[in-house]
């Protein structure tokens, strides 16, 4: 069978990372950062060009076999209009948070481990794009392995002794995660005798229709839930996040927060579209376990986030609520629901990686505090990360004409469609959300504009961060603003993405 | 002028104020004034009444501190022994409760899941069966395992040779110590573990040693057999490398790491795992190129049972244990004494 060469993009997005990961190690510093660079701007010039193609043509979903052999017996990978807008955004903001964080990752890594730090960036890229990609549930959990050691990489980049515990505390909670997961394929596999995805499907319908190994499949849909929901840290498993996000180096708060947990929150929605499948998922009844933690999670995250006196750490908490969004919307069970998460999912990770690199930016515009007492007037010093930092609260908050809102929006209407309790129950604590919400998130929009104390001395040139973190912060600006004006037409495309799924 | 309140600090609106200021009080400006002015109009206190007041505001803030200490006493007594027992009581119950739920779940669905090695089972199905009858004759390799991850399913091994890349350079940015490049890197406590670390090398056991000396030729002779054999007899990359690995560990623990570093430093692991992983990402992207597009590949299976035949999989499985082989001595002397 012969593909257009367009159809070989995902082919490319995922095998360009991985191969130049390993080069990137044996380079000097300076030469990896700009080959690590210049990689992931191919790898996101050609998913735009495959999301294009998608939007523009209409082009049905294909699969490409890795390989000389057919699908059961060899690898596949699989794209389609949803694929493709996610692998957009995913290899977009890690471009940019790279770009961004560049002059911190020199500050903060040894100099002869960049190397290193640019090789795991790159990998991490290849696994994303192959969670993104595959349509073998065994290549996705190959490809969670190598997100799951590179997120500790990237936190312990940073030689500090706060970093070896976050870094300790983050493999604890996801190798439980990786460990439940892996588990859970076991035993799918022992009751389906497949791995590629569709004919998993074929054969999870014939026995949940004949009633066969009923209670082994429900355990197998709460094994594999509950490991991806330990590893995107829903709440009650996101103790290791604030320490995970709030120390290390902004790139990899960036990435951490905004990639790697939505990496397995997609991995999810693709094994409740197109393994398990939506109705025997329902049947299992553990959307309404997800949706349960996501609605405490909301208020909880948000409560926690209230409490701290670090910004990294507040928009750290911040990201445990907005997990909670997500799920929330899987929860509801529907696929408006589903649309509204995956739409949270690009419009979150959007926002939170503008929010830490931005953060990063203020405080070292204030002496390398992150207090928010020694942050005041730092909007003023480092312009244009105060106004990152203020888009990015304002689409926190749900302001109109950014992504935020159009999220919320979208979360809302979903319920309304779902009608009865959830509609009433995700309202309510949509509100509650919001408000808290507002509180943290204009609260430290007012501190950066604030007079600073008394007798505190900046040095100016602190401030400046150089082209590429100023570049950087504007195309998030931009991509964020953008995000929110063609709303309706990406939860379309979604919409249509996620009717390929199925 | 209005009149504050006499709680006015206390109140809400300046707490909130205080909190968006991040702490600092909204006061300390107007009170820093109010101080440099000098009072005037202020009735001046003779020095036995002040020295009165003094004593009264001690006597009272006396009290108040005793009582706040007996309080904390207490509270610090109950949650040092009480407090404590009973949270630490509830933690185990809860944790031993939860591992038991989980286990007997487990268990329960184990006595559900298919008879092992039934030959109904779901997982005997066409796929499996292809493996078995086609493998070789497709794959041309004899080991069908081997012709199974290193063919059939060649892209989900060159994502687990990258993850135990991934993990070397993990523990490597985690445990290496600073070299000269890092500058200021040296601390005297790096220099020192490391001294430590070099003081009983080599250990210069003579039983240790000499042994070492007679079994290391062997077992990296094993171990690239089974390497270069993983096509046509068990074994293949991962086992060859685990066993090479093993056969350097034994050879820098007996004669030190002074003459482990003449023939393998931190350049000969990062030329060795890139040329092995770049071979593979290189070699496997065109054989998945030309398969998924159906072009021809000049990669052909060849005679089964000869050494050059099975196509990529003898040079997979080099590449593959040449990996697996750096990770391991790397891990170890990582550990050891955080430097290869």
């Amino acid at each position: 069978m012969t593909h257009p060469l367009w159809q070989s993009i995902p082919f490319f997005c995922i095998l360009l990372p991985l191969g130049s990961a390993a080069v990137t190690t044996v380079l000097p510093g300076r030469i990896a950062k700009w080959w690590a660079a210049i990689a992931l701007t191919v790898v996101t010039a050609l998913s735009t060009v495959l999301m294009v193609i998608f939007g523009v043509t209409g082009a049905e979903s294909y699969a490409y076999s890795m390989g000389h052999y057919p699908a059961p017996w060899g690898n596949e990978i699989r794209a389609g209009q949803l694929e493709a807008i996610a692998a957009h955004f995913f290899s977009l903001i890690m471009l940019l948070s790279l770009l961004g964080g560049m002059r911190k990752i020199d500050e903060h890594v040894t100099k002869s481990k960049h190397g290193l730090y640019y090789a795991v960036l790159l990998l991490l890229t290849a696994a994303l794009m192959a969670q993104i990609y595959t349509n073998d549930i065994f290549t996705a959990y190959v490809f969670l392995e190598i997100m799951t050691i590179s997120g500790c990489a990237l936190i312990s980049a940073r030689n500090r002794g706060l970093n070896i515990v976050a870094a300790t505390r983050y493999m604890i909670m996801n190798l439980l995660g990786s460990g439940l997961f892996l588990l859970g394929i076991i035993l799918l596999y022992d009751l389906t005798g497949h791995l590629l995805m569709p004919n998993i499907q074929e054969a999870v319908r014939a026995l949940h229709a004949s009633g066969e190994y009923a209670l082994p499949l429900n355990v197998v849909v709460a094994l594999i839930s509950v490991g991806l929901c330990v590893k995107s840290a829903l709440f009650p498993f996101h103790t290791w996040v604030p320490d995970a996000y709030g120390y290390s180096t902004p790139t990899s708060s960036a990435v951490l927060s905004s990639l790697v947990s939505k990496g397995y929150i997609f991995l999810l929605i693709k094994i409740i579209y197109r393994v398990i499948g939506m109705d025997v998922m329902a049947d299992t009844h553990i959307f309404n376990v997800l949706f349960v933690f996501a609605l405490v999670g909301m208020v909880m995250g948000s409560l926690s986030a209230i409490r701290q006196s670090d910004i990294r750490r507040m928009i750290a908490f911040s990201s445990v609520a907005q997990i909670g969004y997500i799920y929330a919307g899987i929860g509801l069970g529907t696929d408006a629901g589903m649309m509204a998460a995956v739409f949270h999912m690009l419009s979150h990770a959007v926002c939170k990686s503008m929010l830490f690199l931005a953060a990063g930016g203020l405080a070292d515009a204030s002496g390398n505090s992150k207090q928010f007492r020694d942050l005041r007037g730092s909007g003023f010093r480092s312009p244009i990360a105060g106004v990152a930092f203020t888009v990015g609260a304002l689409s926190m908050v749900g302001f109109p004409f950014l992504g935020g809102f159009s999220s919320k929006v979208n979360l809302a209407m979903a319920a309304a469609g779902h009608g009865g309790m959830r509609a009433l129950l995700v309202l309510v604590f949509l509100a509650v959300s919001t408000a808290l919400n507002t509180l943290y998130f204009l609260r430290t929009v007012i501190t950066l504009y604030r007079k600073p104390a008394e007798g505190a001395q900046y040095s100016p040139e602190r401030g400046r961060r150089g082209f590429c973190f100023n570049g950087a912060l504007v195309l998030f600006i931009c991509v964020n603003i953008g995000l929110g004006l063609f709303a309706p037409s990406i939860a379309d495309a979604i919409l249509t993405g996620l009717a390929q799924f199925a | 002028m209005a009149r504050m309140r006499k709680d006015y600090e206390t109140s809400w609106w300046p707490r909130l104020r205080r909190w968006i200021d991040a702490g600092a009080s909204p006061l300390d400006d107007a009170l820093e004034k109010a101080l440099d002015e000098t009072r005037e109009g202020h009735q001046v206190l003779s020095q036995e009444e002040a020295a009165e007041r003094e004593e009264r505001a001690e006597a009272r803030q006396r009290l108040d501190r005793a009582r706040e200490a007996r309080m904390y006493a207490r509270f610090r007594e109950w949650r040092q022994q009480k407090g404590r027992r009973w949270a630490n009581m509830l933690y185990r119950l809860l944790a031993v409760t939860v591992c038991l739920a989980i286990i007997w779940v487990l268990l329960e669905t184990a006595a559900y899941l298919p008879p092992f090695g039934h030959a109904d089972n779901p997982a005997h199905n066409e796929v499996s069966r292809r493996y078995i009858e086609d493998g070789m004759t497709e794959t041309g390799a004899v080991n069908i395992v081997a012709g199974m991850i290193l063919d059939y399913r060649a892209f989900d091994t060159l994502g687990e040779s990258n993850v135990l890349f991934i993990a070397a350079c993990a523990v490597i940015i985690l445990l290496r110590l600073p070299d000269a490049r890092d500058g200021s890197g040296h601390t005297a406590a790096l220099l020192e573990a490391e001294a430590d670390d070099r003081m009983y090398e080599p250990k210069n056991d003579a039983i240790l040693q000499a042994t070492a000396r007679l079994l290391t030729p062997f077992i990296l002779m094993f171990g690239l057999y089974v390497m270069f054999y993983g096509h046509i007899s068990p074994g293949g990359g991962f086992s060859g490398g685990a066993i090479m690995g093993a056969g350097l560990i034994l050879y820098l623990n007996a004669f030190g790491f002074k003459k482990a570093e003449r023939f393998f430093t931190y350049t000969t692991f990062r030329v060795i795992s890139v040329a092995a992983l770049s071979f593979y990402a290189g070699s496997k992207a065109y054989s998945f190129f030309t398969g998924a597009n159906g072009l021809h590949s000049f990669i052909t299976p060849g005679t089964p049972g000869r050494i050059f035949s099975a196509g990529l999989i003898p040079y997979l499985n080099i590449a593959v244990g040449f990996v697996v082989c750096c990770t391991m001595y790397a891990f170890y002397t990582l550990f050891r004494k955080g430097d290869l």
